[in-house]
């Protein structure tokens, strides 16, 4: 894998893990049907930390991500975000959903809504925000992910490194206290990873709570503060970056490191 | 050749080609002929022979049409007319039958003095539905468009305005109900006494409501029964009352389709293939024959109002199953995209799956439309005078005795200018929604 974020040193001032449990998952269980998909996730993650899962194609790590907005719902174990524990309650699943961003592979914009009014839409409905307040805010978080030109042009217009930072933008409205990420650069060009990962990394620096499910291990490297390895359901390794890469313990994750970064 | 090095395989481009208009022969309208029309001997060949098919049936039809007689009171006269002034054999259309009956044509048996409001109805109706048609006009006149279906009801039948008042209230009822216990009660129970409170109220007190304020404050204009009611004016109102019902009816039935609540889904998918399995015409007879035995007996429920109501749930089955097509090809990742941001069901229905599914569906929608607009010709097997139905009753006449073309090529020419119009605003309305390359 590229190493595309080498060039840039990363301001660590902000990025410190407080004591405070942001989410906290328990002996976590998911099925689809009769197949196992998660078996017993414990993951406890702290406001600020940055994570990174990664792992071969199947591991469940996108499943995990999105059990923590309730996207998929688990059988078994418990996930707390936030304080609020994820049950059937439509209403605390909408509220978690409110206070968590997300970032899709296929980045997920409204095609029938301007850039601005897929920053605006959820601010206006769900937080009851102003309009003219939200245009405000939604320009501010444009001007961050550096298209705020873009501001009235639809999605279709705009390439897919554009996109997925307006999707940023778009979660970042919603001023989230926790991010997830599930494999933003995977569907991207190769001239426009950078943007988005730039991107990230700024919000990295700004002490944000990020879970990101990604194959760029340069990114996982110097932003992460904890890697995580999946495989088959299960939570394989997790390390501080620099002992996961330099010093993994497991086979698994010996292999997957060397197809992944032997080349 | 200057900066290209043609014998080496190491290439630099030096300067970078700028963008240029294609040849001139590969343009205009020549060139469209050429290639359409002209561009090879068997194209030559159909070419000609369509030319000739169209001149062929235009020149055996446009005289008929352009000889036609306007001015005569019975076909026997038109056809005196016809042999004093033209040559022998030559045919001519008897338009006369149009300039004689056009009035019944259109409204049936409304009584001639009264032709202002079912008039005034379509004007209002044009008014009322240009906002909700065309997104450049201004968004405050939808307001008015909610009151226009009372006012057109009051115009069309006539009696005491306090009941289209007091039906109107019904509605006023049920979303004050709403707005009332929906922060309180939560929406479920919100929705289920915001549709029951006004079915009560309709049932019991709507009525005894209206005529007290009648008697209190007499306003009424001179009441026309439904009986009276025939020609394009009853094919407009069971149409246009059909296309208005039936659309939001049959979105939630797709979405009821696509519900994982057992019931609703159920309940949505019996619905559904039930109405859309049996033909349109025994439902009619269901509506016109059998819907009084199930009735309370004394009940005379209009039997204009039990066609609408039929032809609104027929077509509402088919927009469902339309609609449905609609939702289901949006991409899982919208309703992904809707639900992380936190947004309700209905909230994410309403302004991020619906107007993304309702523009795929454009064309389907609008041919079921055109389908019921036309189908709204057969009550004239349940004794309702639509222009067939008046057609046959004009013909019946000793006037008119024998004519066919003349009446069926004007139905048939109205209803042709009707659809076609559907056709082009949902034409206008797909490339207005057309957003870059999604």
């Amino acid at each position: 894998m590229t190493d595309t974020t080498a060039a840039r040193t990363i301001d660590r001032s902000q990025m410190q893990v407080s004591d405070e449990v942001a989410i906290e998952i328990s002996n976590m269980n998911k099925w689809y049907g009769s197949f196992h998909v998660l078996r017993d996730i414990d993951l406890t993650v702290y406001r600020g930390e940055r994570i990174v899962i990664c792992g071969p194609s199947g591991s469940g790590k996108s499943t995990l991500i999105r059990c923590i907005n309730r996207l998929e719902e688990h059988q078994a174990g418990k996930i707390v975000v936030d304080g609020i524990e994820l049950t059937s309650d439509l209403k605390n699943i909408d509220k978690i959903r409110s206070e968590v961003g997300m970032c899709f592979q296929h980045f997920n914009l409204f095609p029938h809504l301007t850039i601005l009014e897929n920053c605006t839409l959820a601010p206006i409905w769900v937080r009851k925000t102003p309009k003219r307040e939200a245009e405000e805010i939604a320009m501010h978080f444009l001007e961050k992910v550096k298209i705020p030109e873009q501001a009235h042009k639809y999605p279709g217009q705009l390439s897919g490194g554009q996109q997925q930072r307006v999707a940023i933008a778009r979660s970042l409205c919603m001023k989230p206290r926790i991010m997830l990420f599930d494999e933003p650069t995977s569907a991207l060009d190769p001239e426009m990873i950078k943007e988005v990962l730039d991107t990230m990394i700024e919000l990295a620096e700004e002490g944000m709570t990020m879970l990101c499910v990604t194959h760029e291990m340069g990114f996982a490297r110097q932003v992460a503060n904890r890697v995580i390895f999946m495989d088959q359901g299960q939570i394989v390794e997790q390390n501080e970056p620099e002992a996961f890469f330099k010093n993994p313990k497991s086979d698994r994750t010996k292999l997957f490191l060397s197809q992944i970064l032997g080349h | 050749m200057s900066d290209t090095h043609a014998q080496t395989v190491s290439f630099v481009r030096e300067s970078m080609i700028p963008q240029s208009e294609p040849p001139a022969g590969n343009r205009g309208a020549v060139l469209w002929m050429r290639e359409n029309l002209f561009s090879g001997w068997f194209n030559i060949i159909t070419t000609l022979i369509s030319l000739y098919v169209i001149w062929w049936a235009l020149s055996h039809t446009m005289p008929w049409v352009i000889r036609g007689i306007w001015d005569a009171s019975s076909l026997t006269e038109c056809r005196e007319i016809r042999d004093a002034t033209l040559p022998e054999g030559t045919s001519a259309a008897c338009w006369a039958v149009l300039t004689d009956r056009w009035q019944q044509l259109m409204f049936g048996f409304y009584p001639r003095e009264l032709y202002w409001r079912p008039v005034l109805s379509l004007i209002i109706f044009l008014a009322a539905i240009a906002p909700v048609l065309f997104p450049h006009t201004p968004r405050k006149a939808l307001a008015l468009t909610a009151i226009s279906p009372f006012v057109m009801f009051w115009l069309l039948w006539g009696g005491s305005v306090w009941f289209p008042v007091s039906v109107a209230l019904g509605f006023v009822l049920g979303w004050a109900a709403w707005r009332a216990l929906a922060p309180l009660a939560g929406t479920l129970i919100a929705s289920i006494v915001a549709a029951a409170l006004p079915i009560i109220y309709w049932l019991y007190t709507a009525g005894p409501l209206a005529r007290e304020l009648e008697q209190a404050v007499a306003l009424s204009i001179e009441y026309v029964p439904s009986q009276d009611f025939g020609g394009f004016m009853l094919s407009f109102i069971i149409g246009i009352a059909g296309i208005i019902l039936s659309l939001p009816l049959g979105i939630l039935l797709a979405l009821g389709r696509q519900s994982d609540l057992f019931i609703i889904n159920k309940i949505s998918v019996g619905f559904i293939e039930i109405i859309r399995g049996v033909p349109l015409i025994v439902w009619l007879f269901t509506a016109s024959l059998l819907l009084n035995y199930f009735l309370p007996p004394g009940t005379n429920f209009d039997l204009m109002l039990r066609v609408i109501i039929m032809v609104t749930l027929f077509a509402a089955a088919y927009i469902a199953e339309v609609v449905r097509g609609g939702l289901a090809a949006l991409p899982k990742g919208q309703y992904e995209g809707a639900d992380s941001l936190g947004l309700s069901y209905w909230q994410s229905m309403r302004l991020i799956i619906l107007p993304q599914a309702l523009k795929i569906s454009i064309p389907g929608i609008v041919n079921t439309f055109i389908g019921l607009f036309k189908d709204t010709t057969l009550v004239v097997f349940i004794g309702l005078l639509d222009p067939i139905g008046l057609s046959n009753a004009i013909r019946a006449s000793t006037e008119w005795n024998g004519i066919y073309w003349e009446l069926f090529v004007f139905i048939g020419l109205l209803f042709f200018i009707c659809c076609f119009s559907m056709s082009r605003y949902s034409l206008y309305l797909e490339k207005k929604l057309q957003r870059g390359h999604n």
